[in-house]
């Protein structure tokens, strides 16, 4: 082994140098197990058996190759609208707008490709409908951006109300100006041109949509962690009056920032469009920007740890069905997992560093 | 017929109806969020309470309206969702005064706690009636049933018109309030004199949110007097940002409450007389409200006048 020849072979050193990254994954896992334990307690007084529960949520979520479609498709949505909170984070700020950039992402991507129709090549409307929605995402997110660094308006507070703005526009747009007389089953757009389709990875169910969320993922992460964009990014973060004092344009920043996560929920918009819904309607408000933020803050913010946990999350969803079927559960049920999994992995950031075992010791 | 027949004068009549009715739930969660935010800790979660104390206040109503009839049911339903609201502001107080936990953050957490716990366990209600709170019918005077059913005024409104001054008198002028501003502005002057941060915090946040339960059960059994999960729709965290804009000082609340209310009786004031082309739009209105009277108020330069020195700020 490697470590065998290391300068001080023995692995006491090993473990010491490994702890306190351990620390970093043992307390989220640690987290996760015990909003489990939490989860079925609350299962078993509602009269469900929590190993049954348990086994249901699995095999719904992981089961099989079905299952794990199902999964996947959840979770690509989720891996995008988590970054429009997870991005902002690195900068100190807690944004919670990914519900309403996702569905002003959906609205330009379904104006573009309504307008463009099939005048121009199918893959060339698509990469125009995606821009669209980066833009009507981005910029939404930055208006928050905008109003916390120009007016110190706060960003939670005012991105949230800007969720109720969007999705209240969404509603009068496929009410009125945007309506399809033609499809009677509740309000909606007319249909994208089935050519501006997202299609599915070659042999499943799978669409497209979750190569565009592993990408955005991918290159958040280097744009974090390996750029000076990103360094400069986390000394705001870190601390926002060194950041002046060094120079750094805190404003840009904080507007570029913005954009890029606002940019990704309206992607996660257009997918959904595109790839599932094909036209613009309420059941794009489907929860997926909420989830996005338990996402994040279950990654840690770290763009690679959201895949992980968004696949993770995105098997909870996929077992709402079951539970709803085969243990007389409400569907609320996934929503008071999904709150009780926040709080147990809010309390588990404050035992960084005090539980003696992970602390580095002192070699004698 | 009746609103056919005044026309035009619906539109402000039903304003003013949607206030009366409307602001009583803001009034409660703002004056819980002002006692919150004066212990220098935020609560965003008030919306999971004023879900849970919706929830309670209905179910509770149903449950035990024959077994204590249908005056004091709803009652029982108040004090219930006084109380559900209570516990929730227990683990938000604890939780928000963990070391590196950001009170934000648990106010997210507790949102999505709060209204999962409430449409689970509220499932059961959705479809049958609850007694409802009894009302002043002060427009018997009016042969109009329009005017008539504008000016029926809940008890609970009249109760949170009274909680206004007693808290500006419990801040101004009692040893406790004394204290919870202490608290507020300058954690190491409290701490100086003895007082424990976490306890004055921890019972601020649960008073609190014992107040934004019953504003829950304001909407359940007043206004609109149904349980739905949509029913709540973000009411809670205008509450947050209406506390911003009172400064802190609980006799503006009661007048921002007011505004808010009326301003979320708009859309359904010209839905009454016909116009409903910009339903949704109008329906936004108090969101578009509450965004702009933050862009007035707030600024980067300085502090806000009234706010607590210690809101925001990391222990």
């Amino acid at each position: 082994m490697a470590i065998a020849q290391a300068p001080n072979p023995s692995p006491v050193s090993w473990l010491q140098r490994w702890r306190q990254p351990l620390e970093a994954v043992a307390l989220p896992v640690a987290a996760l197990l015990s909003a489990l334990i939490l989860f079925g307690i609350f299962c078993a007084f509602s009269g469900a058996n929590p190993f049954a529960v348990y086994g249901s949520i699995y095999k719904a979520a992981f089961g099989n190759w079905s299952a794990w479609q199902n999964t996947l498709i959840r979770a690509s949505p989720l891996m995008l609208t988590a970054l429009c909170t997870a991005l902002p984070a690195r900068l100190g700020l807690v944004i919670i707008g990914n519900e309403g950039a996702l569905v002003m992402g959906g609205l330009a991507a379904v104006v573009a490709g309504l307008q463009l129709g099939t005048g121009l090549p199918a893959p060339l409307t698509q990469i125009l409908m995606a821009i669209a929605a980066l833009c009507g995402g981005g910029l939404w997110i930055m208006l928050a951006g905008a109003l916390r660094h120009y007016r110190g308006v706060n960003e939670t507070i005012s991105s949230l109300l800007l969720n109720y703005i969007a999705i209240a526009l969404m509603n009068h747009l496929v009410e009125g100006p945007m309506r399809d007389a033609e499809f009677v089953t509740k309000p909606s757009s007319a249909e994208l041109d089935p050519g501006l389709w997202i299609g599915n990875l070659p042999g499943s169910r799978i669409h497209f949509g979750l190569i565009y969320g592993l990408i955005a993922c991918l290159i958040a992460y280097v744009l974090i962690q390996r750029t000076t964009f990103g360094f400069a990014a986390r000394t705001a973060g870190g601390n926002i009056r060194a950041a002046r004092i060094a120079g750094l344009p805190v404003g840009k920043l904080t507007l570029a920032v913005c954009f890029l996560g606002g940019s990704c929920a309206g992607l996660a918009g257009m997918v959904e469009i595109a790839a599932v819904q094909k036209r613009l309607n309420a059941s794009l408000v489907s929860n997926y920007g909420y989830a996005g933020i338990l996402v994040a803050f279950v990654s840690r913010h770290n763009p690679l740890a959201t895949v992980l946990v968004a696949i993770l999350l995105g098997g909870i969803l996929a077992s709402g069905g079951i539970l709803q079927r085969s243990h007389n559960l409400p569907d609320a049920t996934v929503l008071v997992f999904q709150g009780i999994v926040f709080l147990c992995v809010l309390f588990s950031d404050s035992l960084y560093g005090r539980l003696p075992w992970f602390q580095e010791k002192a070699v004698s | 017929m009746a609103t056919e027949a005044l026309g035009w004068w619906g539109v402000p009549l039903g304003i003013i109806a949607g206030t009366l009715r409307g602001s009583a739930p803001f009034l409660f969660v703002s004056l819980g969020e002002c006692l919150t935010e004066k212990s220098g800790k935020i609560n965003l979660g008030l919306e999971g309470t004023l879900l849970m104390g919706a929830m309670s206040a209905y179910g509770v109503s149903f449950l035990t309206q024959d077994m204590v009839g249908s005056f004091w049911a709803p009652w029982l339903g108040v004090l219930v969702a006084g109380l559900s609201g209570m516990g929730l502001g227990a683990i938000h107080g604890w939780l928000s005064q963990q070391r590196r936990v950001n009170d934000v953050a648990v106010g997210i957490a507790m949102i999505i706690f709060g209204s999962g716990l409430a449409f689970f366990l509220g499932k059961p209600f959705i479809q049958p009636q609850a007694s409802q709170l009894f009302t002043f019918n002060w427009g018997a005077w009016s042969s109009i049933p329009a005017v008539q059913s504008a000016l029926k005024v809940s008890p609970l409104f009249l109760i949170g018109v009274a909680i206004a001054p007693l808290m500006q008198w419990f801040f101004r002028s009692t040893r406790w309030g004394l204290y919870v501003r202490a608290v507020g502005d300058s954690p190491d002057a409290a701490l100086a004199m003895g007082i424990s941060i976490f306890k004055v915090r921890f019972l601020s946040i649960m008073a609190g949110s014992f107040l934004a339960g019953i504003g829950g059960a304001c909407l359940s059994l007043y206004f609109p007097g149904v349980w739905t999960e949509r029913i709540s729709s973000g009411q809670g965290l205008m509450a947050v940002a209406l506390v911003i804009f009172a400064r802190w000082n609980p006799i503006q609340c009661l007048w921002a409450s007011l505004l808010f209310g009326g301003a979320q009786s708009i859309g359904p004031a010209f839905q009454s007389v016909g116009i409903d082309s910009y339903y949704y739009l109008f329906n936004a209105a108090p969101y578009i409200l509450t965004l702009v009277i933050m862009v007035i108020t707030c600024s980067p330069k300085r502090t806000l006048i009234g706010a607590p020195g210690a809101l925001g700020k990391s222990d």
